[in-house]
């Protein structure tokens, strides 16, 4: 490890720590268990998993989130604001020229009272470190796209499949597709569905998916082909609401237009309005500051609500330097019913200093 | 220095790559006992035979250890990260096809597509409280091929060999495996989906593109591609 990326990292954290938050120092070693329900299988060709005789599968932390949230979640104090600095281990199954242990330098603010000026709190943080290295900040916000998908005409069995899907665009678009009447559904569906008996001449059952639970999937095919199809003007809605490329000001009056039509939309817009308060009243040019409608949808599995991310628009070989965003959902997960608003971010101070010290 | 030619070193795999070669003027046989993996070359001069276990192949041509290897398509994916940056296929030799297939119990009437296998997966996930298990032994491939599908809620379960038990044993709800027939499928009493399967495979001849060659080894193997009409 590059000592000055060392020495990059407790700056931030001292800068971090300055600004209100305690230390936290997670353990390397996780639970693959609870990584894996979260993320799925796909963590696995993420990260790195190694096994202990006692404690099962273990994954070398992949991040630090989860961690912190499961630290907090069992018994921080109220409100926190938390620091921590060190390696995070990510296999490059794709391109094993990206780094696969770095540095990671973050802050997470857990808070009931105001998400809005928690939210402008950590930006103005991050934005204030990354001072001076030309970066382009991008917002977006997860909570308009799931506020949109609540409130399609469809039924919730519908709604529930594409909240599913949110985080992968191409399986989401293929539902919206199927729902809409796009695409007709596959030739074997409808088979099924006409066939008086769709057992009949069916093999011996094995396994452990029982037989109750296929005709209870076949009930819910049949509700589903009875269901009007998604109409064509929701569907442009949704297109609408991922299109957005604007300045923040101006993406909030056209995703207020889309509202005039979608009125579920309200609440999630009345929150970045309110962000856009706190961020000025911390002295961001809201102005200047990009909002995406599709930003953080494909990486940030876990967030919920605000997305940011800093990028080098002069360094497109690079990946981010900072990202973050709101979590809310996943302090429930993992709080055993309890949960609480949260909302925090990362910066790696390897890629800072590959800017600062040009090759 | 030689040219390194990696085969499969037993079975039907290793004959048939035998008679490829031979009909082509090319004759490799093994040398010394059937025990012994060693081999010769007739035909063309300057190149080793390297009886090897196919499995054995991708990783040999990555690391540049043989030039030139006989194996399949399916181990090549699997096995080698950026298999495309490391070798090249020259041909593929028209034996040994098999397809990599994600396949479920026959009596999943409500199951034919990925589709189906995500939905299926979700409602049994909610039901039994943990993934849908997905036994096989090519984990990267599957991996791939299931979340360009877009099917969350399953989890990959290793598996070595005898791979369709697995559902009957119930260590497993459905299986990714090779598969030529579909008879050890039917038998077990398990259905393909009927998506495009993960990979078709065959036994295909390739040349590392990391094994270094010196200027008589590059002779050697122009004259070989030449033999060999590639």
């Amino acid at each position: 490890m590059n000592p000055a990326a060392r020495d990059k990292a407790a700056g931030l954290r001292a800068r971090f720590e300055a600004a209100g938050a305690v230390v936290i120092d997670p353990a390397i070693l996780q639970s693959a268990e609870i990584l894996l329900d979260l993320y799925g299988e796909d963590i696995r060709a993420r990260a790195y998993v190694t096994a202990d005789p006692a404690r099962g599968e273990l994954m070398l932390r992949p991040d630090f989130t989860v961690p912190v949230v499961q630290a907090h979640m069992q018994g921080g104090a109220e409100p926190a604001r938390y620091t921590y600095s060190g390696e995070v281990f990510r296999r490059q199954e794709a391109d094993p020229d990206r780094q696969s242990e770095y540095l990671q330098v973050g802050f997470e603010i857990f808070d009931r009272t105001d998400p809005a000026a928690a939210d402008a709190e950590v930006f103005a943080l991050f934005s204030d470190a990354l001072a001076g290295l030309r970066l382009r900040p991008v917002t977006g916000d997860i909570g308009v796209l799931m506020a949109a998908v609540s409130g399609l005409d469809a039924s919730a069995a519908r709604r529930a499949a594409l909240l599913r899907h949110l985080w992968r665009p191409r399986r989401f678009r293929a539902l919206m597709d199927r729902f809409s009447g796009k695409t007709p559904p596959p030739a074997s569906r409808a088979k099924l569905l006409k066939a008086r008996d769709p057992f009949a001449g069916a093999a011996p059952l094995v396994g452990k998916r029982s037989q109750a639970e296929i005709a209870s999937r076949i009930e819910t095919l049949r509700t589903d082909a009875d269901q009007p199809p998604l109409s064509r003007e929701q569907v442009a809605l949704v297109d609408a609401i991922l299109a957005v490329r604007e300045t923040m000001p101006f993406a909030l009056a056209r995703l207020r237009d889309i509202a005039v039509d979608m009125p579920a939309l309200t609440p999630a817009l009345d929150r970045i309005e309110a962000r856009l308060s706190a961020l000025s009243a911390r002295g961001i040019d809201v102005d200047a500051l990009d909002f995406e409608g599709s930003y953080g949808r494909t990486s940030m599995e876990y967030y919920d609500g605000f997305v940011f991310g800093f990028v080098c628009e002069a360094r497109p070989d690079l990946p981010p330097m900072a990202t973050g965003g709101r979590y809310d959902a996943l302090t429930e997960r993992l709080g055993a019913g309890q949960a609480i608003p949260a909302v925090g971010g990362v910066i790696r101070p390897d890629l800072i200093l590959a800017l600062e010290e040009p090759a | 220095m030689s040219v390194k030619l990696g085969v499969p070193s037993k079975g039907r795999l290793m004959e048939k790559t035998f008679d490829w070669f031979g009909a082509r003027g090319v004759t490799l046989s093994r040398t010394g006992s059937d025990r012994e993996y060693a081999g010769a070359v007739a035909g063309v001069d300057g190149v080793d035979l390297v009886l090897l276990s196919a499995g054995e192949i991708p990783r040999e041509l990555a690391s540049g250890r043989i030039h030139l290897g006989v194996t399949g398509t399916d181990l090549v994916r699997e096995k080698l990260v950026q298999w495309d940056q490391k070798v090249e296929p020259l041909a593929e030799l028209g034996f040994g096809h098999a397809d990599l297939i994600v396949a479920v119990p026959a009596a999943w009437v409500d199951v034919d597509t990925l589709d189906d296998l995500d939905a299926a997966a979700a409602a049994f996930r909610a039901r039994h409280g943990h993934r849908l298990r997905i036994a096989t032994k090519y984990h990267r491939l599957v991996r791939d091929y299931l979340r360009d599908g877009g099917v969350a809620d399953y989890r990959l379960v290793d598996s070595q060999g005898a791979t369709e038990g697995t559902v009957a044993n119930l260590t497993a709800e459905a299986i990714a495996d090779i598969t030529s027939t579909g008879e050890t499928l039917r038998a077990n009493h398990l259905k393909p989906l009927s998506d495009p399967p993960v990979l078709r495979s065959q036994a295909t001849l390739f040349r590392s593109r990391r094994a270094p060659l010196s200027g008589d080894d590059r002779a050697t193997l122009d004259a070989l591609t030449r033999l060999l009409d590639l």
